[in-house]
C-alpha cells in the first residue's frame, strides 16, 4: 500500500508540471495582456510599455515561465497585475470558501445519490424505482446554472427561505451545494443502482440467504459494499466536475470562492493570479483523485494481490 | 502406435514465464514459471494428452504451441520449421496446419455472423480452396461434424453446448489442419454429449489421419481418447508414457495420487488410496528440489534438495521421480 | 427401513411463468432423505436437480415458484411458511453449500465473520462468542492456523480452502439437512477427494443428512447411499447406489453410464446418447426421454409413466417396461 501510495505520489509531479505550461501557453495566446488592461482604455503606448517592463512581460516567454515555476517552489505564486498584493494570499482566502462549496456538494451527491439509488435497487422496476430514475435523468439533464436560477427563483426570491447571494451561513450554502451536487447526485444514483442490481445477481448474495441472514443485513452488508466499489470511482470523478461547476455556480449565486476568482482575473488578464488559481485548483484535484484511488483501493483489495 | 518416426511435432526445452507486476521499483522483478523447461514430441496421426491439475501448465503449453504466446525459450519443431522462431507473418503459413478448439468456442466468436459467414472467413484467410470449391466443402463439413445443412445459415446462439462444440470442431477442420489442439473442448460438455464428440473427434481421426494434442483435466476421457499421456504438476512433465503403460504402471507418486483421487463408477474397482495432502504451491517460488516434495507422501531430504531428471524407465516410458522403482504401492 | 426421516419432499413442482411459456423445471419430485443418510440427485445441465435443491429452501430466483407439492422438515411443513419463518430454517436446521467455491463467498468480508453472523443470527451468540466459535469451526473443518484464516478475506484462500470455509459455515449451526449442490465440481481432483472425505467424516460426527447434488457419476458412486436419477424435470428412476450402479433399470441411466469413458478399460467407441435435453417449456404427452430411447415404442409417446415401485420396495422406475426386465435390456448390451 505505502508503495502504491509513493508511486501514485510521484506520478503527480509530471502532471502538475504539464499544467503550469499547459496553462501559461494559453494565457500568453489570449489577445491582450495584463499590462494593456491595467493601463485602462485610452492608455498611451508608453505606459503600456512601461508597465510591460515593470511587470516583467517583455522578457522571452521562457524566462518567464521558468521565473514563475522557480517561484513556485517557495511557494511564491507571483504578483497580482491587478492589486499588486502576493497572488497567494488572495488563493487563501478564497480557497477555503470554494473547499466548502465543494465539500457539502460531494456530500449531497454521495447521500442523496446512493439512498435514492438504494431505494431503486431494492424493488427493481416498481413505482419508487421508476419515480427515483426519472427524477435522477432530469437531474443529470439540467445544466447547473440553469438548475441554480430556478431554484434561486422558487426559494429565494418566491417563498423566501433562503438567502439569493452570499456566502455566510448555512443558509447560505444550501442552495448553491444542491445545485452544484444534484447531477453527480443523479450520476451516483444511476451507478448504484446498476451496480447493486449486478451485485444482488452474485452467488454470494446466494449465500448469504441460505444462510438466513435477515434481508436488511443482505442488501446493506452483503450486497452495498461490494456494489460502492465502481461507485467510488464516479464519486473521484464526479469530484472533477465539481471543481469546474464552482465556477459557474459561485458566479450565479456571487460567491467569493476561488472559482469566480479565476473567472475575474482572465478577464483582467491577470495571469499570475489565473495561474495560480489553475494551479491550486488542479492540486486539489489531483489531491483528491489520489485519495479515491487509495479508498478503492482499500476497498477492493483483491486488485493488489491478483 | 506406429514406428517411431520422426514426431510431427517436437517440443524442446520450452519454457514460458510470465512476468508479475511490480509492487514498487525497487522489488526484485519475479515471475511466474508456467511452463518451466519441458520436452516432448507428438507422432503423426496420434493423440497426445497433457493432464495435471489448474496452475500445472498445460493450457500454457498449448498456448504456447499456437504463439498465442511468445515463449520465453525453447524450440517447436513442426514439419521441420522451429515454430519459437518465426516472424507474425511467418506464423500466417503455419495457422492453418494447427488448429485449436477450446472449452467453449463461441466465447470469442462473432455473434452476429452465421456459420456459412464465419466458415467462410476462416477458409479465405487460410485461401486453402478457391471460391468455387467452398460451398461444397461447408456441406460436407456440416456432415462430417454431424449438423444438419442447415446449420450453416444459423447464428451461434441458435445451438446447444454439444452442437456448438460440433461448429468449433468443424471450423478447425475448415482448413485442413495437421494437427487439432483441444483445450479442454468437451470438459463443460454433459457426459451424454461429451460422449458424442469424442466420438466424433475419433472418427476424424482415423478418416484424416489427425494429430491431436489434448489438454484435459478428466483422466478418462484422457484414457480414452489418448495414444501417449503427459502429466503435468507445476510446470514440469512428471511422468509420460503409452496410455497402457500409463494406466498399468503409473510410477510417478503425482500419477499415482491422480488416478487414485479420481471416484469411479464403478463398485467393483478397488482404488489404491494415495492421500496427497495440501494445495498446489504457488508458481512464483516453487519448491527447490522435486517440486512435488510438500505434498508427497515418500519425499526424503533428497528430494528435497535435488531436482529429478525426466528419465526413462521402460521404452518409451518417462518419469520424474528418484524413488520411481522403488515405489511399487 | 426403520430409519427415521429428516426431509420428506412429496409431489414437488417448481414452475417459471415467462412470456415463451411456462418451464416445468422440476415437475413432480418425491425424495425422503433420512438421518445420517447421503442422498445422491444425478443428472445432466438443465434436468433441475439444483432448482429441487433451492426449492426446499425456498430461494428459487424469480420469476420461478413453488406452483405445487410439499417439503417437511421432521414432519413440519415448509411450503406457506413466511420468510420470516425460512430464515430460522435456512442456516440452521438445513444448509446449502454451492459449487463456486470462488465466488460463493462474499469477497470483501473476512472468512470468519462470515461464519460468525450465521451464528449470531441463529444462536444468540455475541461478536466475540460467535468468531470464537468460527474459529473452532475453521479447526474442524481442517484448515490449518484457523486463528489467522478467519481474518483473512476469501481472495486469500485457496479453492480448496474457500469450500471448506463453506463446509464450516453450513455446519456452523449443526444442521439436520445439508445440500451439497455440485460442492467438488470446480475443484482439481486431489482437491476434490480431501473435500469427499472431510464431508463423510463430518456427517458421520454430526449425524446429519446430506443431499448431495451432482452430475458425476463417480462421485455418486463413491458417497451417496441412494440416488435419485433425474430427467427433464422428473425423477427416472430412485434406488440405492449398489442396486443403480449393479442394475440400472431406466433407459436414460443405461445410456448415462455407458457414455462414459472407463478409466480402467479400453474401449474403441463409447456408446453415445443421441439427442439432447429437452427444453423444460416443451409440452409433452408421453414420457419425456422418447426422443433419445433406444427402446421407445408407440405407447411411449401417449402414456406418461409412472414412478412405480418394485414389490419388495428396494427401487423406483419410471418406464413403462420397467415390469419385464427382457423387454428393458432388448437393444442394449448390459452395462
Amino acid at each position: 500500500m505505502l508503495a502504491f501510495i509513493t508511486k501514485r505520489l510521484a506520478q503527480t509531479i509530471p502532471v502538475i508540471f504539464g499544467i503550469t505550461l499547459v496553462v501559461f501557453l494559453i494565457m500568453q495566446m489570449v489577445p491582450g495582456d495584463s499590462a494593456q488592461v491595467l493601463a485602462g482604455e485610452g492608455a498611451s503606448k508608453e505606459t503600456i510599455e512601461n508597465l510591460r517592463h515593470n511587470l516583467g512581460l517583455d522578457r522571452p516567454l521562457y524566462v518567464q515561465y521558468f521565473d514563475s515555476i522557480a517561484g513556485l517552489f517557495q511557494g511564491d505564486l507571483g504578483i497580482s497585475a491587478k492589486s499588486h498584493q502576493p497572488v497567494i494570499n488572495e488563493i487563501t482566502t478564497r480557497l477555503p470558501i470554494s473547499v466548502e462549496l465543494a465539500f457539502y456538494s460531494t456530500l449531497i451527491t454521495i447521500i442523496l445519490g446512493m439512498t435514492a439509488g438504494i431505494i431503486s435497487a431494492v424493488r427493481p422496476y416498481s413505482v419508487s424505482d421508476m419515480s427515483v430514475m426519472v427524477v435522477a435523468l432530469l437531474g443529470i439533464s439540467f445544466p447547473s446554472f440553469w438548475l441554480g436560477l430556478i431554484l434561486m427563483y422558487i426559494f429565494s426570491v418566491e417563498l423566501q427561505w433562503f438567502p439569493v447571494s452570499g456566502w455566510d451561513s448555512v443558509k447560505h450554502m444550501i442552495l448553491p451545494a444542491f445545485t452544484l451536487g444534484a447531477s453527480g447526485a443523479a450520476i451516483v444514483a444511476r451507478m448504484t443502482r446498476s451496480s447493486m442490481l449486478e451485485v444482488v445477481r452474485q452467488d454470494y448474495i446466494r449465500t448469504a440467504r441460505a444462510k438466513g441472514i435477515r434481508g436488511y443485513l443482505v442488501i446493506y452488508k452483503h450486497a452495498l459494499r461490494n456494489a460502492l466499489i465502481p461507485v467510488i470511482t464516479v464519486v473521484g470523478l464526479q469530484f472533477g466536475a465539481l471543481l469546474g461547476g464552482t465556477v459557474l455556480i459561485e458566479s450565479v449565486f456571487a460567491i467569493n470562492g476561488l472559482g469566480r476568482l479565476i473567472v475575474e482575473s482572465i478577464r483582467m488578464r491577470d495571469i499570475p493570479m489565473v495561474q495560480g488559481g489553475i494551479l491550486v485548483a488542479s492540486l486539489v484535484f489531483v489531491i483528491v483523485n489520489l485519495f479515491v484511488d487509495i479508498l478503492y483501493r482499500f476497498f477492493n483489495r483483491r486488485i493488489d494481490l491478483n | 502406435m506406429k514406428a517411431a518416426t520422426k514426431p510431427l511435432l517436437e517440443v524442446k526445452h520450452l519454457k514460458q514465464y510470465f512476468s508479475m507486476k511490480k509492487e514498487s521499483p525497487f522489488q526484485k522483478k519475479q515471475y511466474v514459471k508456467a511452463v518451466d523447461d519441458i520436452s516432448f514430441g507428438v507422432e503423426e496421426g496420434t493423440t497426445l494428452s497433457i493432464v495435471g491439475e489448474s496452475g500445472c501448465g498445460k493450457s500454457t503449453t498449448g498456448r504456447a504451441i499456437l504463439r498465442l504466446d511468445d515463449p520465453t525459450e525453447g524450440e517447436i519443431h513442426f514439419q521441420g520449421r522451429d515454430l519459437a522462431k518465426l516472424s507474425r507473418r511467418e506464423l500466417k503459413d503455419v495457422r492453418g496446419d494447427i488448429q485449436v478448439i477450446f472449452q467453449d468456442p463461441f466465447a470469442s466468436l462473432n455473434p452476429r455472423r452465421t456459420i456459412r459467414q464465419m466458415l467462410n472467413e476462416s477458409m479465405k484467410i487460410q485461401d486453402v480452396l478457391p471460391k468455387s470449391d467452398r460451398e461444397g466443402r461447408m456441406l460436407e463439413l456440416m456432415t462430417l461434424v454431424g449438423l444438419p445443412p442447415d446449420s450453416l445459415e444459423r447464428l451461434p446462439h441458435e445451438f446447444s453446448g454439444g452442437q456448438r462444440q460440433r461448429i468449433g470442431i468443424a471450423r478447425a477442420l475448415s482448413v485442413n489442419p495437421k494437427m487439432i489442439i483441444c483445450d479442454e473442448a468437451v470438459s463443460a460438455l454433459d457426459v451424454s454429449i461429451q460422449a458424442q464428440v469424442l466420438n466424433l473427434l475419433k472418427k476424424l481421426q482415423k478418416q484424416f489421419n489427425m494429430t491431436y494434442v489434448f489438454i484435459s483435466h478428466d483422466l478418462s476421457v484422457v484414457r480414452h481418447i489418448s495414444d501417449r499421456i503427459m502429466v503435468m504438476y507445476l510446470g514440469k512433465i512428471v511422468e509420460i508414457a503409452d496410455k497402457h503403460s500409463l494406466f498399468n504402471k503409473p510410477s510417478h507418486p503425482y500419477t499415482k495420487a491422480l488416478l487414485s483421487a479420481i471416484p469411479v463408477p464403478d463398485l467393483d474397482v478397488a482404488r489404491k488410496e494415495i492421500e496427497i495432502t495440501g494445495d498446489v504451491p504457488s508458481p512464483i517460488n516453487p519448491p527447490s528440489g522435486c517440486r512435488f516434495h510438500t505434498r508427497c507422501p515418500f519425499a526424503t531430504d533428497h528430494c528435497r534438495n535435488i531436482e529429478p531428471e525426466l528419465r526413462e524407465l521402460d521404452d518409451g516410458h518417462l518419469v520424474g521421480c528418484h524413488y520411481a522403482e522403488k515405489l511399487s504401492i | 427401513m426403520a430409519q427415521e426421516k429428516v426431509l420428506e419432499i412429496n409431489q414437488l413442482k417448481t414452475y417459471f411463468h415467462t412470456k415463451r411459456g411456462i418451464g416445468k423445471v422440476v415437475d413432480g419430485i418425491d425424495l425422503t432423505l433420512h438421518k445420517g443418510e447421503t442422498l445422491g440427485i444425478v443428472g445432466e445441465s438443465g434436468c433441475g436437480k439444483s432448482m429441487t435443491s433451492l426449492s426446499v429452501l425456498q430461494l428459487v430466483p424469480d420469476p420461478g415458484k413453488i406452483v405445487e407439492g410439499s417439503v417437511r422438515l421432521n414432519n413440519e411443513e415448509l411450503v406457506g411458511k413466511s420468510e420470516k419463518q425460512m430464515r430460522n430454517i435456512r442456516g440452521n436446521q438445513i444448509s446449502m453449500i454451492f459449487q463456486e467455491p470462488m465466488t460463493s463467498l462474499n469477497p470483501v468480508i473476512s472468512v470468519g465473520e462470515q461464519i460468525a453472523e450465521t451464528i449470531r443470527e441463529h444462536q444468540g451468540l455475541n461478536r466475540k462468542q460467535a468468531f470464537q466459535k468460527s474459529i473452532e469451526m475453521l479447526k474442524l473443518v481442517g484448515i490449518p492456523s484457523p486463528e489467522k484464516r478467519a481474518k483473512q478475506e476469501p481472495f486469500q484462500l485457496s479453492g480448496g480452502m474457500r469450500q471448506r470455509v463453506m463446509i464450516a459455515m453450513a455446519l456452523a449451526c449443526n444442521p439436520e439437512v445439508l445440500i451439497a449442490d455440485e460442492p467438488t465440481t470446480a475443484l482439481d481432483v486431489t482437491i476434490q477427494s480431501q473435500i469427499l472425505k472431510l464431508m463423510k467424516n463430518l456427517q458421520k460426527k454430526l449425524k446429519m443428512g446430506i443431499i448431495f447434488i451432482t452430475h458425476d457419476l463417480g462421485v455418486v458412486a463413491e458417497t451417496c447411499d441412494r440416488v435419485a436419477v433425474m430427467y427433464a424435470g422428473e425423477i427416472v428412476e430412485y434406488s440405492t447406489t449398489e442396486e443403480l450402479f449393479r442394475h440400472p433399470k431406466h433407459p436414460y441411466t443405461k445410456g448415462l453410464l455407458q457414455s462414459l469413458p472407463k478409466l480402467y478399460e479400453d474401449q474403441e467407441e463409447l456408446q453415445a446418447m443421441e439427442g439432447s435435453i429437452p427444453s423444460p417449456f416443451k409440452e409433452h404427452q408421453g414420457c419425456k426421454f422418447t426422443d433419445r430411447c433406444p427402446i421407445a415404442e408407440d405407447s411411449c409417446h401417449q402414456i406418461h409413466p409412472d414412478l412405480k415401485m418394485s414389490s419388495d420396495h428396494s427401487y423406483q422406475v419410471r418406464c413403462l417396461f420397467y415390469q419385464e426386465e427382457k423387454e428393458l435390456t432388448k437393444g442394449m448390451s448390459s452395462v
